[in-house]
């Protein structure tokens, strides 16, 4: 597997040498801690001289970062031009068949793009590291429908909680009745893709592995993203995932570069978790962040599925309870 | 009691789930791309023993059930309860039938078990892997019959009736596995 991986990150570095993207490096550790209020940082300590530090000399806490989208968007922002990152993400709290708190993450830019052209970039990396083939566009609402029976723009919280109910999904402690809170319904929207929706995606009528392409997300689910009315004033992002063998793979969207917009979603992120606001981020976008498209594509899941493994734990050195 | 984070969960521990005493069994996270965690639990009801399969929101934090097992020495049964001792501090718990259950055809005088107690009392008695009892009851054995494959009932001093070889005699001591329901060989002195 030591083999495997270093085989993979060489022909990712190749892939992205070919095509004119600069790799680039950014920090771990930042001041800002994620806009995403279902994403937990690490926190780090650090007392170096130059590291940040309260007006009372006390040294102020780090975040580790659990993607480098804010650093490389300061980057584009500053006229990098397209970039990519294999680097270390983190993410507190999150363990699991496909989850360890520390992993691999390849993100890239590219300026100039939308969302569609970089779908297209990432079915040709899927067809040169996973061998599937084209990779099957695949509509959110529709693949919620098929598995669930339900519209996932405009069901009801009801509506919602009585399918998991009908598909054995026996959820402790959540209201199944307030329909007038969004984020309540999200949840239960949430509940149902993750456990009937998305184990069944990137795989065709025999569960062999395939390669899919779904877009048509919600508009509440994405913080960084654009937003577009489907046709019927239901408002989705511009946003992508790509699936094999049941395993989500990566997640792109068409970046957000309005600064203002940016502004208020993060202080309604803000208001609801209590976490600062990324204000070097913010100032970047105010400079002028071009219009591009970004994916983050997670490694190690990457060389699960390349591979059949069915658990992250195959593909890493150590993993944490081994750390 | 201490209450237990999602994160905390782990196999073995003992949570308090709608009012009854619960044991984990597996925990597993489960993320959708983007949105809330969740994790999916399996869990043993420890008074009914049935399994469930229950999904929480990840970081939710559910109260601990004051559960232990206890090694405790049975002394008898008065008909209607059965009467238990920790040997060391010679702490003495009863338990009805409908605790008890099946297990009591393994209970000899005596003989040690692990006793599980939740809030004190008894909810499940657990016999040890291997008993020694004797035979009361068995026919004897007719040499050459096959056609019951090889081996006969026998009622043993504390009820139970197990499948034994045809050489088995009444009054033999012999070693059952209490977990198949099996004899294992005849006792040695």
């Amino acid at each position: 597997m030591l083999r495997a991986r270093a085989a993979l990150l060489a022909q990712l570095r190749m892939f992205f040498a070919q095509r004119g993207v600069l790799e680039v490096e950014t920090p771990c550790l930042s001041r800002a801690v994620t806009a995403d209020p279902q994403l937990h940082n690490p926190v780090v300590q650090l007392d170096a001289p130059r590291a940040p530090r309260a007006a009372d000399g006390q040294p102020l806490p780090l975040y580790l970062q659990t993607s480098p989208e804010a650093h490389m968007k300061r980057l584009l922002a500053a006229g990098s031009g397209p970039i990519y990152q294999i680097g270390r993400a983190f993410r507190d709290g999150e363990a699991g068949a496909l989850h360890n708190p520390e992993f691999t993450m390849l993100e890239w830019y590219r300026p100039g793009w939308n969302h569609r052209a970089l779908m297209d970039e990432v079915d040709a990396l899927a067809q040169e590291t996973l061998g599937l083939g084209p990779a099957r566009r695949v509509d959110y609402g529709r693949a919620f429908a098929d598995a669930v029976g339900l519209d996932p723009h405009v069901a009801s919280t009801a509506a919602l909680a009585d399918a998991a109910r009908t598909h054995g999904v026996d959820a402790v402690g959540l209201d199944a009745v307030d329909d007038d809170d969004p984020a309540l319904r999200a949840t239960w929207r949430q509940l149902l893709w993750a456990d009937r929706v998305e184990p069944r995606l990137g795989r065709d009528a025999d569960g062999a592995a395939q390669a899919w392409l779904v877009e048509g997300f919600p508009a509440d689910e994405e913080a960084l993203a654009r937003l577009r009315d489907r046709g019927d004033g239901v408002r989705i992002a511009s946003r992508f995932e790509l699936y094999a063998d049941g395993v989500e793979l990566a997640n792109g969207y068409d970046e957000l570069i309005d600064a203002d917009e940016q502004r208020r979603r993060f202080a309604a992120d803000a208001a609801r978790t209590g976490r600062p606001v990324d204000d070097a981020l913010l100032a970047a976008l105010d400079a002028g962040l071009p219009v591009c498209a970004g994916v983050a594509l997670g490694v190690d899941r990457l060389l699960m599925v390349r591979h059949g493994a069915t658990s992250i734990d195959a593909v890493l050195t150590f993993p944490i309870d081994r750390a | 009691m201490a209450t237990y984070s999602t994160n905390q969960f782990r196999s073995g521990l003992k949570v308090m789930l709608d009012g009854d005493p619960c044991s984990i069994i597996e925990n597993q996270f489960v993320k959708p791309g983007k949105g809330q965690a969740f994790n999916r639990v399996k869990l043993r009801n420890l008074l009914n023993g049935r399994v469930l399969e229950k999904t929480f929101k990840s970081g939710e934090s559910i109260e601990g059930a004051d559960v232990m097992e206890t090694s405790m020495q049975y002394l008898y049964t008065d008909g209607e309860f059965f009467h238990f001792m920790v040997p060391d501090t010679y702490e003495q718990h009863m338990a009805g039938q409908k605790v008890v259950g099946d297990t009591s055809q393994w209970l000899k005088e005596e003989d040690m078990c692990d006793v599980t107690l939740w809030n004190g009392n008894p909810i499940a008695v657990t016999p040890p892997n291997f008993v020694t009892l004797t035979v009361t009851q068995t026919d004897p054995g007719l040499r050459g019959d096959t056609s019951s494959g090889g081996n006969k009932p026998a009622t043993m001093e504390t009820g139970a009736v197990v499948r034994v070889p045809l050489f088995i005699n009444e009054g033999e001591v012999l070693k059952i596995d209490t977990r198949t329901g099996e004899y294992v060989s005849r006792a040695k002195d």
